[in-house]
């Protein structure tokens, strides 16, 4: 290879001198290979992370010689994520680390590469849990590592932990608990206390964070050209909306019609919403944010319990307000939080409450939480002549809840269709129904406004077009497949596609019968399998489908298809998942264990997604 | 026209199936009405079958359908129609026994929508029928000798016979011929059997279908037995009807009568209802000769272009009745013997109970409708059950959609008695004359052609009617009225004294003038109309037919002399 010349600025004459000297000594082979290593290393450094391979390539082979220690300290902030919360606390924690001049990259547990655990000094973990108790899906790789026998011993590493989750859950944060409880056991050295956060994180977290930083401000070296061209991390982030899970859109309701038909022993709607002049954007797998409010008559009866007025005034993130007002549209009101129980407890001096008190009594907490509504609470355990400020100190604010979204900008422009299914049940003999899906089935009627945002759900996006994907769903698990279907016809995608629904009863819940018997006519569906459990005994799933068809499932998988997991997370997710073993085992000719890796495989090259809740 | 010049051919079998209509090239290509069905069967995404299959299925007795009632509910929800399917089954002359009975009573609960229906030939369908049941029911069927084959389709439907107990000899003699000519004309081919039993199928020696070849009929073909003087089965509505001739009770042989039949479109002139010819005699043993004779020249010359010009009776309009005869006479190697004298007295039922000759008893009960249900006020589908249940007779379904409790002997009768009063079956004679001759068709929910409530709105509509009977005396005058919910007239409307088809929901014509024992078509009197106006024109009419009838004269007749409505002389005037 011949000598350049020299090209001027860019680069010192000292610099320029030892490429010259590289370049002539270099084969053809090693001369592409290191103008690509050099590119890969800065297009690394524009996406913000640095992944594992290109950073073993920067360590230069003096670095292992022991006792020598790296010229500076590296911050890895790591996040596990799967609505997107804690993914937006890391970045903004890598900000602020930044801003003190502290050497950070920001990782993502999806990708990250476990090879790397060993050599990192600070390791600052957003986790969230999901499931029951789970990792988030894209994190599971990773927390396998984590607690196997494979995890190094981390004598050098110093760490912080922030959980976010849900204190309705049984399980709450359990995935942050998780990673702090191992990393010390793996002998690292905890530099800030765990914060388990609730749905309501914002403030928690950012003390966290404040805190966390601030240990390691002063050890902050001058920032490195790496460091500093994290700056733009998360390019593939698309351009922040106007409107956000802070601000949401007021989207007006097109259509709301049920679509279980009669005798249905369910209630499922197709909701079409116009995301008309929001400037709102998504693909084909993203979710809607939909921030309900309250049923009137569950404030009236919660009012008329606690012997308030509608409208006693409080204040609300510092904003004057209506108790009416805010019970309606500021807190949760339904379930039941420790903290509540705490408060409740605190305000009644009841004995039994005091009981349920405390990390000894979770099982009996939880249960008595499962079974208790804030109002059976209030109505079991009176609290006379509280006011409106006590009794809403104990509720925390009222959330958005997810959905996915069932149709296709490029079918539907401007729109956004959800596929809802009503949650009903009685507890203490009086109906209850779920917040946002109740209030969607109650008064999301046409020409009403719903606040709504964009959640985007990048694990869960469509493959290329020839790409052939099989798509597993139960119930209003299919509303992400409606939207790929939409998607792929208009585009008129050439790569098969197979969906497996599952639903109760032919008749009346068939969700979207006769689109899918039009896609199968015009082929952009190519096979459809079905399972209606209630209709004949032995009761039918989709895991029962799969494993009939398990040859060509097979076979699709090897012929490189995308397998979509969407629905109910309790059963049907690992159902299926024990299906899809048993499929590999019979027609793959491996063993259990070979199975869940070749399944392993599968998630961690993105084929294997799941979406369930 | 002369036997020998040939007629116009341009419509008929002879020419390739390009010159034809598409359901001619449905049914050659069918493989003798195989098709895709057992494919369709085992389609999970949709409770349909295929437009074609759906055709064919109609040649082994079974309609798709939906319940139009949420037709359109569902078409909101993204939801196909809520389709199933109806099976009408062959029972020659109505007559079947109580295990036939207590096994269809049994699939009626299975996979009928606990219900049966009783139909204006005869026989028995059950509705809601969902696509995966269908082979459980055929096969149930089975068990007890019983099948669906040509209950429907272009082939020779349900042969009829007059039920008639008293003459008990002369019936068993005449229904033993009509049961024969329901099997000697059926369909052949083996697709019942592979489709709905699972049977192998079999190389046929010659051909599959001996008699219809691969095309079949141009359209449906009824035959029907009459016993004088009962002319329950409307034998002129027939497009093959055989008059029973006996001498001394004992069966001599057959007045031929052609052409009848019933259809028509609204706003289609050269549609019509007509009334069969009756074109000679024949004696008992020529029967299946003249059977074979009369189809085949349907079969040879009928339209097969325009389905709402293919049955008999246009076919003798267009060719003339002397030249159809003479054909008939010359397929049959034989002339025709003059027409014998008969005389019939009406087409309705004797309810309650009779003797027969040979000391036998029988019981006619009135069944709304034909329809077979539990409802709060009797359970009639019970009842039936319970009777089956000890019943040693036999049961006869009447063409007025009734039903006897036949051959009953005498030390039986209490038993059977006592059940009917448990259930309430009895209670026929504490009803209107009028009532108990009311016939109305299925229409809605299920029939896919009904533009307007038939079953379900007649038996109200008759209540109004009382009042008006009530104020005038005719509570007890015998009227036929009879209702269909389009102008198809399953119900035999325009054969009725009061006749309505409808035209679209709560919208009626209304015709006047038919013959009480079916021997003269109705007329148009009021046109797409509703309630208001149908009782107020029948109050007019029954009032002064009440003042100024003269002794025994039928309103029928009444109207056509009081100049209400004209004389039909013939089905071809029937739109003039
Ligand atoms: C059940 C029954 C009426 C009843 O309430 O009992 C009936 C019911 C139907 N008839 Fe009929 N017809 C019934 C006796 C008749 C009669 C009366 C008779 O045959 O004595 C007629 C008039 C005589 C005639 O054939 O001309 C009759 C003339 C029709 C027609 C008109 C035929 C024509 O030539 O224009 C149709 C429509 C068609 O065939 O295109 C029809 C069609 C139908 C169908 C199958 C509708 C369809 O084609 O999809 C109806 C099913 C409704 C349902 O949900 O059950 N049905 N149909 C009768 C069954 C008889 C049987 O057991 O085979
Ligand atoms: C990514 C994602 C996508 C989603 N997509 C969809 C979708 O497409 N369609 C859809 O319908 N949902 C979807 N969901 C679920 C949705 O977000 C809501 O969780 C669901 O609608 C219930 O919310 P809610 O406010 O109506 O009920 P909530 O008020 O939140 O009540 C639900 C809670 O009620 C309690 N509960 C329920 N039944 C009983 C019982 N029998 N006894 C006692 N307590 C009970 C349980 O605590 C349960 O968690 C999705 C969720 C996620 C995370
Ligand atoms: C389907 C589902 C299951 C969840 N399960 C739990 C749980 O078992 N325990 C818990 O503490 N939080 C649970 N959560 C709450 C989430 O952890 C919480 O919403 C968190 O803010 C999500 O953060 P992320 O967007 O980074 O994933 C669950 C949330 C969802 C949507
Ligand atoms: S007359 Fe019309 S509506 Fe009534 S059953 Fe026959 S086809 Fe249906």
């Amino acid at each position: 290879m011949t000598k350049l010349e020299f090209p001027g600025s860019a680069l010192t004459t000292d610099q320029w001198e030892q490429i010259g000297r590289l370049a002539t000594s270099l084969s053809q082979e090693q001369a592409i290979w290191i103008s690509g290593y050099f590119a890969g290393l800065s297009h690394q450094a524009r996406a913000g992370t640095i992944s594992a391979d290109v950073l073993e390539q920067l360590a230069p082979p003096s670095r292992s010689v022991p006792g020598e220690a790296p010229a500076t300290r590296l911050l890895t902030v790591l996040f596990g994520s799967e609505t997107g919360n804690s993914r937006a606390l890391a970045k903004s924690l890598a900000e602020e680390a930044r801003a003190k001049g502290i050497q950070v990259q920001l990782a993502d547990m999806a990708d990250y590469k476990t090879r790397r655990l060993k050599d990192e000094q600070d390791l600052f973990v957003i986790a969230s849990t999901h499931g029951e108790g789970d990792a988030p899906q894209t994190a599971v790789g990773f927390f396998e590592f984590l607690e196997s026998r494979k995890a190094p011993k981390l004598p050098q590493l110093r760490y912080a932990v922030l959980a976010l989750g849900d204190s309705t859950y049984e399980r709450y944060c359990e995935a942050g608990k998780r990673i702090d409880r191992r990393l010390e056991e793996l002998g690292a050295q905890r530099l800030v206390d765990r914060v388990d956060c609730d749905v309501d994180y914002e403030d928690a977290a950012a003390a966290w964070m404040t805190a966390s930083v601030a240990k390691l401000a002063p050890a902050a070296q001058k920032s490195t050209s790496v460091a500093a061209s994290v700056a733009g991390a998360q390019s593939d982030a698309p351009a922040a909306p106007a409107f956000d899970k802070k601000h949401p859109f007021q989207a007006a309701v097109i259509d709301n019609i049920v679509l279980t038909g009669r005798g249905s022993s369910k209630e499922t709607r197709h909701i079409e919403l116009s995301l008309a002049d929001s400037g709102l954007t998504y693909q084909p797998g993203d979710a809607l944010g939909v921030m309900p409010r309250n049923d009137p008559t569950l404030v009236a009866a919660l009012l008329e319990r606690l012997g308030l007025s509608a409208d006693a005034s409080v204040t609300v993130k510092q904003n004057a307000t209506t108790l009416g007002e805010a019970l309606a549209g500021a807190f949760e009101i339904t379930a039941l939080t420790p903290r509540f129980l705490d408060h409740w407890a605190e305000i009644t001096g009841t004995a039994e409450l005091q009981a349920l008190r405390g990390a000894d009594h979770a099982e009996a907490r939880a249960a008595f939480q499962h079974n208790h509504h804030i109002l059976d609470v209030v109505s079991k355990f009176p609290a006379r002549g509280i006011d409106a400020a006590q009794f809403v100190a104990g509720l925390r604010p009222l959330q958005p809840r997810l959905y996915s979204i069932a149709s296709s900008l490029a079918a539907a422009p401007e729109e956004a269709h959800l596929t809802v299914s009503t949650v009903r049940y009685a507890l203490h003999d009086l109906p209850r129904t779920g917040v946002a899906s109740g209030y969607l089935a109650a008064r999301a009627e046409a020409d009403a406004t719903v606040p709504v945002y964009i959640q985007a759900n990048d694990h869960f996006h469509l493959p290329d077009d020839d790409v052939p994907i099989l798509m597993v769903g139960a119930g209003t698990g299919v509303a992400p497949y409606r939207a790929f279907m939409q998607e792929r016809e208009v585009r008129g995608a050439s790569g098969r596609s197979w969906l497996f629904f599952g639903e109760r009863n032919f008749r009346s819940d068939f969700l979207y019968q006769v689109e899918w018997q039009e896609l199968l006519k015009n082929g952009v569906l190519s096979r459809l399998d079905l399972a209606f459990s209630r209709d004949a005994a032995p009761k039918t799933y989709v895991q029962d489908r799969l494993r009939r068809q398990g040859r060509d499932v097979y076979a699709w998988l090897e012929e490189g298809a995308y397998l979509y997991v969407c629905g109910d997370a309790a059963h049907m997710a690992p159902d299926v998942h024990a299906a899809l073993t048993d499929i590999i085992v019979e027609h793959g000719g491996l063993d259990r264990e070979g199975a869940s890796a070749y399944l392993s495989t599968l998630q961690r090259d993105r084929r294997y997604r799941l979406d369930v809740y | 026209m002369d036997v020998k010049t040939q007629p116009d051919r341009s419509r008929d079998v002879s020419q390739p199936l390009d010159k034809l209509g598409p359901d001619e090239t449905l049914k050659a290509n069918s493989d003798y009405l195989r098709g895709t069905i057992k494919q369709s069967l085992v389609d999970d995404v949709t409770a349909a079958v295929t437009a074609s299959d759906a055709k064919l299925m109609k040649f082994f007795g079974i309609y798709q359908q939906d319940d139009r009632d949420i037709r359109d509910e569902r078409r909101r929800q993204k939801l196909e129609a809520a389709f199933s399917f109806m099976a009408r089954v062959r029972l020659p002359g109505g007559v079947c026994s109580p295990s036939q009975w207590l096994k269809l009573d049994a699939l009626g609960r299975a996979y009928g929508g606990d219900t049966l229906r009783l139909t204006t030939r005869q026989t028995f369908q059950l509705h809601r029928i969902m696509k995966h049941d269908l082979r459980a029911v055929i096969q149930g069927l089975r068990e007890v000798l019983l099948d669906t084959k040509a209950a429907c389709g272009d082939d020779t439907r349900g042969v009829m016979c007059t039920v008639n107990p008293n003459l008990s000899k002369l019936h068993a003699e005449v229904y033993a011929l009509a049961k024969r000519a329901s099997d000697h004309a059926v369909h052949r081919t083996g697709a019942y059997g592979e489709i709905w039993y699972g049977a192998e199928r079999q190389e046929t020696d010659g051909p599959e279908e001996p008699f219809y070849g691969r095309t079949y009929m141009p359209r449906k073909f009824k035959i029907g037995f009459a016993i004088p003087p009962s002319n329950d089965i409307d034998v002129y509505s027939q497009d093959l009807g055989l008059i029973a001739i006996a001498r001394r009770g004992k069966l001599r042989g057959f007045n031929v009568a052609i052409g009848g039949g019933l259809g028509r479109t609204d706003q289609a002139p050269k549609t019509y209802p007509r009334l069969a010819s009756v074109i000679g005699y024949v004696d008992a043993d020529k029967l299946f000769p003249v059977i074979d004779a009369v189809m085949s020249v349907q079969r040879d010359y009928g339209d097969r272009l325009d389905r709402l010009h293919a049955r008999f009776k246009y076919t003798i309009d267009d060719k003339g009745l002397d030249w159809i005869k003479a054909e008939i006479e010359r397929r049959l190697g034989c002339a025709l013997a003059p027409a014998q004298p008969y005389s019939f007295t009406s087409n309705g039922d004797p309810l309650g109970w009779t003797k027969g000759e040979d000391g036998r008893e029988h019981c006619t009960l009135f069944i709304q409708n034909g329809r077979i249900v539990n409802t709060p006020e009797r359970a009639t589908m019970d009842g039936l059950r319970a009777i089956a249940g000890i019943h040693k007779g036999t049961f006869r379904i009447t063409p007025n959609q009734s039903l006897i409790i036949s051959d009953i002997a005498p030390e039986d009768r209490p038993a059977i008695e006592a059940l009917m009063r448990e259930y309430g079956l009895d209670e026929f004679e504490t009803r209107s004359a009028l009532r108990l001759n009311s016939m109305a068709c299925v229409a809605l929910p299920t029939c896919g052609l009904a533009m307007a409530e038939s079953e379900r709105y007649l038996p109200d509509l008759v209540t109004k009617i009382e009042a008006i009977l009530d104020t005038h005396g005719l509570t007890d005058e015998p009227i036929t009225i009879r209702m269909t919910g389009c102008p198809n007239g399953c119900a035999r409307p325009y054969i009725a004294e009061i006749g309505l088809t409808g035209r679209a929901p709560g919208k009626y014509n209304l015709y006047l003038g038919g013959g009480f024992h079916g021997q003269r078509l109705n007329k148009m009197y009021l046109e797409n109309v509703g309630e208001d106006a149908i009782l107020e024109a029948l109050d007019k009419t029954l009032g002064h037919y009440a003042r100024d009838r003269k002794p025994g004269e039928r309103f029928g007749d009444f109207t056509i002399r009081a100049g209400y409505v004209a004389e039909v002389k013939e089905g071809r005037f029937f739109n003039d």
